[in-house]
C-alpha cells in the first residue's frame, strides 16, 4: 500500500511501491490528463507538481512522493474556472493536437510561480517539453501573456 | 424511407471503398459518436434531426457538423465546419461537430465520401461536397419556413440561424425548423456562395477543439476507459519481416495483474493485465525466440551501397522529361555535380500507437486514434473475420498523426487479435515509445545525383537528376504501382512534369528527372510532406549550387525559370521582399531560400541564421509564403506553418533511424531528438489566396522550404555544402 496526496486528497494505493508516479495517476486514481509520451523524463508530457515544482512523474516511483504533495493539469482550474495559464493557452490558440500540451501547461504554472515574468531566457531554460506539432511560437506568446495577466 | 444495409463481404468493402464516389441523399437518423465518451456509450447519443447528410440541428439552435476526417491538431474540425457553416448561414457560437463511424458510412453508402486524413487533402479534396451539404440544409430549412408560413422562399432572408418573412414581421429559428426541414427531400441543385460573400470562410476563427486540452479533459485514445477493460503491452519482432518461433511466459504469467499471455498474428507477443504497468513489465520478462527471417544482417551501410549503385543505373523511370538532356551533358562547356541524400525517419507523435477493441462472436468494436477511419474499419473486418454490418469503429481524436495513423493499421489489428482471444474483454493495447520507435513505416530512405551543365557563357543548359530509393506506394499501394509499369509517380512530388498538385515549378531547357526504385526491407510510410521532404532538399540546394556556378544571386537565377508558373514566382518575391533580399543582411546573419509546389498550394520560404564557434546553428527567422487558394481560416494555417517546420528542422538537424542487424536503432527520444522552444526561429508566415479551382493544402506543403532554406544559409554562412541529413552527423547542432 503506498500512500499518496494528489490534488489535496489522500489516497492509499494497492500498488508495487517501484510503479511510476505517472501510472499510479493514470491507472490507480484514473487522472488521465496527465500522458505517457517517452517514459524516459524526455518529454515532458508527464509533468505534474510535486510540493510546487514541476516534476516528470513518469520516472519517479510512486513511493518516492508519499509526504508531497502531487498536484495534476486537473486540480488547476477551480469550480471550472482557468488559471491565468490556461486562460492565456485558450487565448492564443496554443494547442495543435493538445498531448503534450497539460505537461507544458504544468511546467509554465511552475515555472510562472519562480518567475513571474519570464524573459525569453527563462523561458528557454525551464521548458525543454518536447511538442511535435510545434506550437513552440505560440506557448511562447502565451507564457508572456499570462505572465502579464 | 429504408436504410438498406448492404451486405457486404469484407473483400466487396475494401475494394468498393475506394470507388465508390460521395453525393447528397436523405438517410435515416443514426445515432452517432460525437466524442469518446459517448463513444463508450452510443445509447447516450440522443437522435436530433438530421437536415440532409452533414448537419444536425437540435431545438436550442445548435448545429452539429459531421466531419469524417479526423482531428490530429490540424483544426480539420473547425475548418470543415467552417465551410458547412458559411453555406448554412448559422450562427457561429452555436456550431459543434460530431464524427459519423464507419459503420454507418457503409450502412449509408460512403455518403460522407473519404473518411482519409492524410496528403493534406481534409480540406482540399471535400470543400465542394460539404459546403454544398451546408447549402442543401439551408435550403431545407427555408423550404420549411416557406412552407410553414405560406409564403415564397424567395422572400424569406436567413443570417446566423434566423429566418425572416421582412413583409409579415415574422422571425423563427433553425432548431424550430429542423424537425419539419428533416423530412423534406435534399435537394441536388445547388448554387454556392460566391468567395466574395464570404463570413464565416477565411476568418480566423477560434478552434472548436480546444478548451478540453487544456484542462486535462480530452479524452485520447490511450485514455479510454471502458468497464472490465484490460490493457495489453506487446513485444513485436525487431526485424521487419520475423516471426515468433516460440516463446516463453513462465515467468511473465505469474506476474501481479497478468490476466493472458497471448500471440498477436505471427510476429508478436502481448501480455494483457489488469493496469498497464503491470502489462509493460510482464512484457519484457517475456522470453521470446525470433525467426528474423532473410533480413537479420541489413545494416545502414548495406542500405546506402544499394541507393547508390542505383544512382548510376541504367534503368530508371521517368518522373519529368524535357529536350535533350543527353546532348546538353555531352556538349556543356562545364558541369557541377553533387549527390545528396535523406534517411529514415520516424513519425514519433506525442501519443504512441494504441487501440482498444472488444470482441464476440456477433460485435468486434474498436475504439482508436486513426487518420483514417474506413482503414480501421477495414482492418478490423479483417482481423475479426466478422462481416461490416457486425463491426463498428469509434475515432478518437489524435495525439499526432502525421502519416503514421493512416494507411498503416498495424495496432488495429494487433487489437482486435488480441480481444478475439478473450471475448467479451475490453482489452486497450498500448505501445511503449520504444515499440513506436522501432516499428515504425519510416520515411524512405532516398539518395540523389544532380548534373547540371552550362554553356561557355555560363547559360544552364540542362539538369539531371537522378532519385535512387524507397519506394512508399510499391510497399502500401503496390496497385498504383503495377497501373503505372513499376513507377511510383509519388516519389517525384514537387519534381514531377505538369501542372499537377505536385508539378514542377521551373521550365528547363533540357532536363531528366528518373527514379531507380531500390526497397530495402524497412516498412517505408507517409511521414508529413511524404516526399517533399527530400526533393526540396535536393533541387532546391542543387539551384544554390548552380547559381553559384552560374555566377548569378539565388533568387535572380530561380526566378529565370519561373516565368511559365506566375504562382510559384509569387511566393518566392513574397518571401525576398520580406526578408529584404536585396539589401545586406545584418553583420553575420546568413541568408538562403527555396520554393516549390505541393499538395495543390505554393510554397516557399526565406531564412535568416548565424552560426557560432563553426557549429551551433541558430535559425532566427523564417518568412514563409504559401498560396493555397483558399484560405479557410488564416490562423490555424499559420499554426500549421510554423508548427510543420519544428518537425521539418527537427528531421532536418537531429533525426535518422540507423539499421543494424535488420532493425532500427533508435529508441526513444533520447537517441531520436526532437526541437524544443529554445531552439524555435521566429515564423512569419505570408498567406497569398491565388484563387482558381484548385484549393491547395496546408498540413504538409510548407514544410519542405525550411530545410533548404536552412541548407542554403548554412553554405553562406559556414562554405560547406551539407548534403546529407541529420546535420548532427556533420557535427552541426541547432541552438
Amino acid at each position: 500500500m503506498v500512500r499518496l496526496n494528489v490534488n489535496g486528497k489522500t489516497h492509499n494505493v494497492d500498488v508495487d511501491p517501484a510503479t511510476p508516479l505517472l501510472w499510479v495517476i493514470r491507472e490507480q486514481l484514473g487522472l488521465t490528463g496527465t500522458k505517457y509520451g517517452c517514459g524516459v523524463a524526455q518529454c515532458g508530457a508527464c509533468t505534474v507538481h510535486m510540493d510546487g515544482a514541476a516534476l516528470r512523474s513518469c520516472v519517479m516511483p510512486c513511493a518516492a512522493a508519499t509526504g508531497k504533495k502531487i498536484n495534476t493539469i486537473e486540480s488547476l482550474a477551480k469550480d471550472g474556472k482557468l488559471t491565468k495559464v490556461q486562460q492565456a493557452w485558450i487565448d492564443h490558440e496554443v494547442p495543435q493536437c493538445g498531448y503534450c500540451q497539460t505537461g507544458m501547461i504544468m511546467a509554465v504554472t511552475a515555472l510562472l510561480k519562480e518567475k513571474p515574468k519570464p524573459t525569453d531566457a527563462d523561458i528557454d531554460a525551464a521548458i525543454t517539453n518536447i511538442c511535435r506539432c510545434g506550437t513552440f511560437q505560440e506557448v511562447r506568446a502565451a507564457v508572456h501573456a499570462a505572465a502579464k495577466a | 424511407m429504408n436504410a438498406r444495409v448492404p451486405n457486404l463481404s469484407r473483400r466487396q468493402f475494401v475494394i468498393g471503398s475506394a470507388a465508390t464516389g460521395a453525393g447528397l441523399a436523405i438517410g435515416l437518423e443514426f445515432s452517432f459518436a460525437m466524442n469518446a465518451a459517448q463513444a463508450a456509450a452510443p445509447a447516450a447519443a440522443a437522435a436530433a434531426p438530421e437536415i440532409g447528410a452533414w448537419v444536425v440541428i437540435r431545438p436550442d439552435d445548435t448545429v452539429s457538423v459531421r466531419v469524417v476526417r479526423s482531428e490530429m491538431g490540424q483544426g480539420t474540425i473547425t475548418g470543415l465546419a467552417q465551410l458547412v457553416a458559411e453555406e448554412l448561414e448559422c450562427d457561429w457560437s452555436k456550431v459543434t461537430y460530431e464524427y459519423p463511424t464507419p459503420g454507418e458510412s457503409v450502412k449509408r453508402k460512403r455518403i460522407w465520401g473519404d473518411f482519409s486524413t492524410g496528403g493534406s487533402r481534409g480540406i482540399r479534396t471535400s470543400h465542394e461536397y460539404v459546403r454544398k451539404g451546408g447549402a442543401a440544409a439551408r435550403m431545407m430549412l427555408l423550404q420549411a419556413a416557406a412552407t410553414q408560413w405560406g409564403v415564397p422562399v424567395s422572400e424569406l432572408s436567413v443570417q446566423k440561424s434566423v429566418v425572416t418573412h421582412a413583409a409579415s414581421k415574422r422571425k423563427t429559428t433553425y432548431g424550430k425548423l429542423a424537425e419539419v426541414a428533416a423530412k423534406l427531400p435534399v435537394p441536388t441543385d445547388i448554387k454556392l456562395k460566391d468567395p466574395k460573400d464570404w463570413t464565416i470562410i477565411g476568418k480566423p476563427l477560434k478552434r472548436l477543439d480546444t478548451r478540453d486540452k487544456v484542462s486535462g479533459k480530452q479524452v485520447y485514445g490511450i485514455d479510454l476507459k471502458l468497464p472490465g477493460m484490460l490493457i495489453a503491452a506487446i513485444k513485436q519482432s525487431p526485424v521487419f519481416g520475423g516471426k515468433v518461433k516460440s516463446f516463453d511466459a513462465s515467468k511473465a504469467a505469474a506476474m501481479p495483474g497478468v490476466k493472458k499471455v497471448v500471440q498477436v498474428g505471427d510476429n508478436a507477443v502481448a501480455v494483457v493485465a489488469s493496469t498497464f504497468w503491470q502489462a509493460k513489465v510482464a512484457a519484457d520478462t517475456l522470453v521470446i525466440e525470433w525467426d528474423e527471417g532473410s533480413h537479420g544482417k541489413v545494416s545502414s551501410a548495406g542500405i546506402a551501397k544499394v541507393l547508390e549503385e542505383g544512382l548510376s543505373a541504367p534503368q530508371a523511370f521517368v518522373g519529368n522529361q524535357a529536350g535533350d538532356i543527353k546532348s546538353a551533358l555531352s556538349s556543356a562547356a562545364s558541369k557541377v555535380e553533387a549527390v545528396y541524400a535523406y534517411p529514415y525517419q520516424n513519425h514519433a507523435p506525442m501519443e504512441p500507437m494504441n487501440a482498444t477493441a472488444r470482441y464476440t462472436a456477433d460485435k468486434c468494436e474498436v475504439w482508436v486514434p486513426t487518420q483514417d477511419g474506413e482503414a480501421s474499419f477495414a482492418a478490423t473486418l479483417a482481423a475479426s473475420g466478422l462481416p461490416a454490418d457486425k463491426c463498428e469503429v469509434y475515432k478518437i481524436n489524435l495525439g499526432g498523426g502525421f502519416g503514421r495513423r493512416g494507411a498503416f493499421q498495424d495496432y488495429t489489428t494487433q487489437a482486435v487479435l488480441i480481444a478475439k482471444q478473450m471475448p467479451g474483454t475490453p482489452v486497450k493495447l498500448i505501445w511503449t515509445r520504444e515499440e513506436d520507435m522501432t516499428q515504425g513505416r519510416y520515411h524512405p530512405v532516398m539518395q540523389c545525383k544532380l548534373v547540371g551543365s552550362f554553356d561557355a557563357d555560363k547559360n544552364l543548359t540542362g539538369i539531371h537528376m537522378r532519385l535512387s530509393g524507397q519506394s512508399i506506394l510499391a510497399a502500401v499501394r503496390p496497385q498504383i504501382v503495377e497501373q503505372e509499369k513499376g513507377r511510383d509517380p509519388n516519389v517525384f512530388q514537387g519534381v514531377i512534369a505538369g501542372d499537377g498538385e505536385h508539378g514542377f515549378g521551373y521550365t528547363m531547357p533540357n532536363l531528366l528527372i528518373d527514379h531507380a526504385m531500390r526497397n530495402p526491407h524497412v516498412p517505408p510510410g507517409f511521414w508529413r510532406g511524404v516526399n517533399i521532404n527530400q526533393n526540396a532538399i535536393f533541387f532546391e540546394c542543387f539551384m544554390d549550387e548552380l547559381a553559384e556556378a552560374a555566377g548569378k544571386d539565388s533568387v535572380a537565377f530561380r526566378r529565370q525559370f519561373l516565368g511559365k508558373h506566375p504562382r510559384n514566382l509569387a511566393v518566392l518575391n513574397a518571401v525576398a521582399e520580406r526578408i529584404q533580399w536585396d539589401k545586406p543582411a545584418a553583420a553575420g546573419v546568413f541568408r538562403g531560400v527555396a520554393q516549390m509546389r505541393a499538395f495543390g498550394s505554393f510554397v516557399a520560404a526565406a531564412c535568416e541564421l548565424s552560426v557560432k564557434d563553426g557549429n551551433k546553428v541558430k535559425v532566427h527567422r523564417i518568412v514563409a509564403a504559401t498560396d493555397p487558394g483558399y484560405a479557410v481560416n488564416p490562423a490555424q494555417i499559420e499554426r500549421q506553418v510554423s508548427g510543420s517546420f519544428v518537425y521539418g528542422l527537427s528531421a532536418l538537424f537531429m533525426q535518422e533511424c540507423t539499421v543494424k542487424d535488420g532493425r532500427i536503432e533508435q529508441t526513444n527520444f533520447d537517441n531520436y531528438n526532437s526541437m524544443r522552444i529554445a531552439q524555435m526561429p521566429k515564423v512569419e508566415t505570408i498567406i497569398i489566396q491565388g484563387g482558381g479551382p484548385v484549393w491547395g493544402g496546408i498540413g504538409e506543403p510548407t514544410i519542405c522550404v525550411a530545410a533548404p532554406a536552412v541548407l542554403n544559409a548554412l553554405y553562406r554562412a559556414t562554405g560547406k555544402r551539407l548534403r546529407s541529413v541529420p546535420l548532427k552527423n556533420h557535427g552541426f547542432t541547432l541552438v
